[in-house]
């Protein structure tokens, strides 16, 4: 294969890896400190773009159009809005039934997925059609034979990173961190040392959703397109990367993440056929590695055998 | 005069109240008459419920079954009568009886298994299809249906080793991705069709056309829709006695088991797999079943009809409805259906209603509308 194209598709892949990835690191802390999958997840990364994208007109309206302070600008409202709105989704419709069947928060989250992503095609303006998302880094690319690696991909990929470096430093050096595991670990032990278990809980769904914000202005800034539907398949696939890495294991969604861009990656280069089929070919994995190992490749610790 | 003739007028006096304001709600169109006539059911509801009269009546409910659900099915061909020579009105009921019928498979497995199946829209689907691929080729048509249910259940089994081993979420995840590849391939696969979709021929049974208008006399013309309407109620009525035989025997008594908790169940002896199995295929049978003369019904489908949004709302007609409760889901398929095609302004925002009125329900009333009662065997029996 042409050394180029080859380049291409890794970059391409790692780039996928790593919006999976930062997803599924979501879903990972939530299942850590609460036990629940917060299904609404993909949809609140997709409003974050869609906030990230109205402070982007916003600033345009005023009359800024430096094209770094916009970028701060978007990141900053898109990952705090969202921060704020995943901790009111989980104040408000996860906490109140934490003693329901484990299927009731699945559902509710579901449906509230569905409000949010329905919020936007009929409120938002024009919010039924694909939008144009602004090109904030620059341009350059460097060409390497054949190989055209374009600077807002190395950006992205090396933000990317440093989003996952930092919750993994927040969650393994920090007294935060230090809470937010015990909670994970056991919550009345921790709730015994004096943690304030609330707290911990809601601070864990803000941080899973800013790192979701970040991933959807990753995606907007990557594709230059954003639309109503595409945090649903964000979610889905966020989550299968949470369950292949095992939930709760923070190297297991990232883990995951990359082995289902990979996937896809794969599909699309070795598919003879048709690329096209490249997602039902990501999904039939998926299915079959949960086939395989019920509990992810990291399987959870505890497990009830009869 | 005695109970038990109390019982019986109050259930034939329910009966034509609900055919009433069934033939009402479907013949007016003026959208304030029918917010007025929401508003009045709903008032009248809840008054009987403050005044203590609905546990009276489910009372008088429960100990005449029999005669409750011969007046229901009367009610239901009072109103199909009514409407005999009217498309749309028609097209609607055989849409409500059809998801009905579906609605009980996903119920068979949310209900009493407690199988998590989040791709119910794709089952419907392979029956879909499978009525689109075979309706040309000349095979009997009532045997394409069962095989719109025998294929759904065959598909359906490719996803039993993991819903098997898996449970809860990660069961979930697996209906889900399951629906989503689904619609991914009907779209790319030219041979179904691709997004454009396919043609469906519709239903003729020993040579009589289900699709053109039946002629009685020179002045009395059933619409076609007729003949759909009369199949869908015979496939409810079949659908509702096998959930309800399947409920009060001992199959049903171990899908609870397997439900209530799996553990316990296995320390009784109680094969998990197999009664799963069976009640994931019976139920996905429904839905295939249901899709096949859905597709018929209609001469046209695309894949755009089984997004996961529409898996979604199968979902909601049974939590709504109550999980385990035939009664509820079809009461929930009913208000589901025909509340955004009578009321206009809510047809945009039907799917964000829906999602809005199940938060308010998994939060407020988690057992739905009508919840399933304790099982009866014996109808009428008081213990």
């Amino acid at each position: 294969m042409d050394m180029g194209l080859l380049g291409q598709f890794i970059v391409n892949g790692m780039m996928l890896g790593m919006m999976y990835a930062l997803v599924a690191v979501g879903f990972t802390l939530f299942f850590g400190v609460l036990d629940v999958i917060k299904f609404s997840h993909g949809d609140v990364l997709m409003v974050g773009t869609f906030a990230g994208f109205s402070t982007y007109l916003g600033l345009g309206a005023i009359g800024i159009d430096n094209a770094f302070v916009q970028l701060v600008g978007v990141l900053v409202v898109a990952i705090a809005s969202m921060a704020l709105l995943g901790a009111i989704i989980a104040r408000y419709l996860v906490l109140p039934l934490k003693s329901a069947p484990p299927l009731n928060t699945l559902l509710v989250t579901l449906m509230l997925g569905t409000v949010l992503r329905e919020a936007i095609r009929l409120f938002y303006p024009d919010g039924s059609n694909p939008k144009r998302f602004p090109a904030l880094l620059p341009t350059d690319s460097w060409t390497i034979g054949s190989f055209n690696l374009r600077a807002d991909s190395v950006i992205l990929l090396v933000g990317g990173l440093l989003v996952i470096v930092g919750v993994h430093v927040l969650i393994n050096r920090t007294r935060l961190g230090m809470a937010i595991r015990a909670v994970a670990q056991d919550e009345e032990t921790a709730k015994c040392m004096g943690i304030n278990f609330k707290m911990i809980v809601l601070l864990t769904f803000g941080l899973g959703s800013a790192v979701a914000a970040f991933a959807g202005v990753m995606n907007g800034l990557y594709y230059n397109e954003i639309n109503f539907g595409m945090g649903l398949l964000l979610g889905v696939i966020g989550f299968s990367a949470a369950i292949i890495g095992g939930l709760g294991n923070i190297y297991g969604a990232i883990l995951g993440g990359f082995i289902f861009a990979a996937l896809q990656t794969l599909g699309a280069v070795a598919l003879p056929f048709a690329s096209a089929y490249k997602d039902v070919f990501a999904f039939a994995v998926v299915i079959a590695l949960i086939a395989w190992r019920p509990t992810g490749l990291i399987a959870e610790k505890t497990s009830e055998r009869v | 005069m005695t109970q038990s003739l109390k019982d019986k007028l109050i259930i034939l006096l329910l009966a034509a109240l609900g055919a009433a304001f069934l033939v009402t709600f479907i013949a007016i169109e003026e959208q304030a008459e029918i917010f007025a006539l929401l508003v009045f059911a709903g008032v009248l509801i809840i008054a009987s419920a403050k005044l203590g009269l609905t546990d009276k009546i489910s009372q008088s409910l429960s100990r005449n079954e029999r005669l409750l659900n011969l007046s229901s099915i009367a009610a239901m061909l009072v109103v199909i009568f009514w409407f005999h020579e009217d498309h749309f009105p028609l097209l609607m009921i055989a849409t409500v009886l059809l998801y009905v019928v579906a609605c009980c498979g996903l119920n068979m497995q949310f209900g009493y298994t407690g199988v998590v199946n989040f791709a119910g829209a794709a089952f419907f689907g392979v029956g879909c299809y499978t009525a689109a691929v075979l309706g040309g080729t000349g095979t009997p048509l009532l045997l394409v249906i069962a095989l719109g249910g025998v294929m759904a259940a065959i598909v359906g089994s490719i996803l039993i080793i993991p819903v098997l081993r898996t449970r809860g979420h990660y069961a979930a995840v697996v209906t889900i991705a399951f629906g989503l590849l689904f619609r991914t391939f009907l779209e790319v696969n030219d041979t179904l069709g691709g997004p454009q979709g396919l043609p469906v021929s519709g239903m003729n049974l020993f040579g009589w056309d289900f699709n053109s208008n039946i002629q009685i006399t020179e002045n009395i013309e059933f619409s076609f829709y007729m003949n759909y309407v009369i199949l869908a109620l015979i496939m409810v009525i079949l659908t509702f006695i096998l959930m309800r035989r399947i409920e009060r025997s001992w199959i049903g008594l171990n899908f609870d088991a397997v439900r209530l908790d799996e553990t316990a169940a296995a320390c009784y002896g109680i094969n998990i797999k197999r009664w799963k199995i069976l009640s994931f295929t019976l139920g996905n049978f429904l839905a295939g079943i249901a899709g096949a003369l859905f597709a018929m019904m209609l001469g046209f489908i695309a894949p755009s009809n089984f997004a996961f949004s529409d898996s979604l709302i199968l979902v909601s007609i049974v939590l709504l409805g109550g999980m385990g409760s035939i009664w509820g889901t079809i009461l929930a398929a009913g208000l589901v259906v025909l509340l955004p095609e009578k009321l206009q302004v809510i047809q945009e925002y039907r799917f964000l209603l829906y999602a809005v009125v199940m938060i308010l329900i998994l939060l407020f009333r988690p057992q739905g509308v009508l919840p399933r009662n304790l099982r009866s065997y014996i109808p009428g029996w008081r213990g």
